[in-house]
């Protein structure tokens, strides 16, 4: 039952992901990428990590791509002309398939263990996905999570000085 | 002994027949109150202002819903020739199903027991189910910004390019909001919110419920203000803004895909208000502890609530101006989100103190 669902929903990211790279017009690929994270948030589900995917849809397809819809949109960036790359093909092909080979080699060569350390699907399902995360950021990764904040502030700061003519 | 929780494992066939039953159940209470909503909201306007309202259609125009949807359903179906097809036909859906998916997880009633299970009334009990709410109220920009875009018409662009901003502004404060509710309930499922509004009022006050609009007043203002803004209501229509953008992102739009945005509005509507309650007003329990008020059925309580709010949402339209839109980015950005932030911080101090 479950693995038919992965399928299908493999099927549609599989087929989104290609159509972000082929649409013609860019509104178009980005709503084909906001329907890949989407698909993504799917897989969280499965995998027992609701905040995840509730995280990725608000983050990633709610708020990120809306952005980028929106300086889209504005830009109003036409449907581009259709120019042909005869010379990348070679190499980029041959790129993406020692990429195939790399991946399939080292998928292979793993080994499917259980969850290691303290957290199982058990403590998950009765403890809640989560309260899991947020004590793990506020007590373990504290300093990281601090750093990762300041680093956003600066980055807002950074943005508004750039827009602004006088500050 | 208490019956086990009704689950897909334990007994798929009646999870299976339960499920339909409750989603259609939902559903078709939605669609009917989106239906009725619109007449409700030209009859309380009406009146409001010296007018009568429909009166044509059925008694005092009751059939006025039908009509309109009769009407829609065979107007010419028209796409502008310079419209990009297909986020032009997809838009009208995307701002319809973020809408209706949400109310899954608005709980309307306490645990039943049937054919020897548990079965709660609410059709899936996240335990994310706050964050799923604000989840999909992001993807409800999706539809406005794509019929702005595609039906190429400035006014449409225009309607979209501001919704768009308005709405990516007001999500912020909202999230906020909501915040402060989960510091005191400690859990983001909404059942598990409801059943803690049910205590007593600060442990002390026995027949009134510990509902959180006492114990967060600041933060149900904030919510009601920004769930406004977010569903493009008036005074914050600037989207649609008739007397600048013809009828904003949706002026090319004709027979059902205007129908559809035209629901979508109410649903909005009916999906705030349901939200307002569950999270602020206790949702399906009665406002005092009393035999009288116990005895009535949760969902008839949701329902008093969810209608008492619209009606509320309808007098703010009779009463308030369109405003201006930097006032709107002002109040949004100024106003609302610093207070929010600091409701965060006070209820965190308050919640430190009294451990």
């Amino acid at each position: 039952m479950e693995i038919i669902f992965f399928y299908l929903v493999a099927l549609i990211v599989v087929i989104s992901g290609i159509l972000v790279v082929r649409c013609q017009s860019p509104v178009n690929s980005a709503l084909a990428l906001v329907n890949t994270f989407f698909c993504l948030a799917i897989y969280y589900v499965m995998l027992r990590a609701p905040f995840m995917a509730a995280v990725q849809i608000m983050v990633y397809a709610g708020a990120i791509m809306v952005l980028i819809l929106f300086v889209i949109m504005l830009l109003n960036l036409g449907t581009e002309a259709k120019k042909r790359y005869t010379q990348g093909i070679v190499w980029s092909s041959l790129a993406s398939l020692l990429l195939l080979v790399n991946v399939v080699y080292f998928l292979k060569r793993g080994q499917v263990t259980d969850s290691v350390g303290d957290i199982t699907a058990y403590t998950v399902q009765s403890f809640g996905h989560t309260e899991l995360i947020g004590k793990a950021l506020f007590t373990e990764f504290l300093l990281p999570f601090e750093i990762a904040s300041i680093l956003l502030l600066v980055a807002i700061v950074g943005a508004v000085v750039l827009a602004k003519k006088d500050v | 002994m208490t019956p086990e929780m009704l689950s897909l494992s334990n007994s798929p066939g009646i999870f299976i027949g339960i499920m339909l039953v409750k989603l259609i159940v939902v559903f078709a209470v939605v669609m009917l109150s989106v239906a009725y909503a619109t007449w409700c909201e030209r009859k309380v306007i009406g009146h409001m202002q010296t007018r009568l309202g429909p009166m044509r259609t059925g008694w005092h125009g009751l059939l006025q819903p039908f009509a309109d949807g009769i009407k829609l359903f065979f107007k010419e179906d028209f796409i502008p020739a310079q419209a990009s097809k297909v986020p032009y036909l997809l838009a009208p859906m995307m701002i319809l199903v973020p809408a209706l998916i949400t109310v899954a997880v608005i709980p309307f009633g306490p645990d039943i027991t049937l054919f020897g299970f548990q079965i709660p009334q609410q059709i899936s009990d996240l335990n994310i189910g706050v964050l799923y709410i604000l989840a999909f109220a992001g993807l409800g920009i999706y539809g406005i910004v794509l019929a702005g875009w595609a039906s190429n018409s400035k006014y449409a662009l225009l309607g979209g390019v501001r919704a768009t901003a308005q709405m990516i502004s007001y999500e912020l404060a909202a999230g906020l909001t909501i915040i402060a509710v989960f510091m005191l309930s400690e859990t983001l499922s909404l059942r598990g919110i409801v059943a803690l509004q049910q205590q007593d009022l600060w442990g002390v006050c026995s027949f009134v419920p510990n509902w959180y609009v006492f114990t967060q007043p600041l933060a149900f203002c904030l919510f009601v203000v920004t769930g406004l803004a977010e569903i493009n209501r008036t005074p914050f229509d600037m989207p649609e803004a008739e007397s600048e953008l013809v009828s904003g992102f949706c002026t090319e739009y004709s027979s059902m895909k205007y129908a559809l945005f035209f629901m979508a509005e109410y649903a909005n509507m009916i999906v705030i208000a349901a939200i307002t309650a569950t999270l602020f007003l206790g949702g399906w329990s009665a406002p005092l502890n009393i035999a009288i008020f116990t005895m009535i059925p949760g969902f008839v309580w949701l329902l008093l609530k969810v209608y008492s709010l619209m009606f509320f949402f309808m007098w703010l339209r009779a009463t308030f101006p369109r405003v201006r839109y930097d006032q709107l980015m002002q109040l949004g950005w100024k106003v609302m989100l610093p207070l929010a932030l600091a409701n965060v911080v006070i209820t965190g101090l308050v919640v430190v103190i009294l451990q």
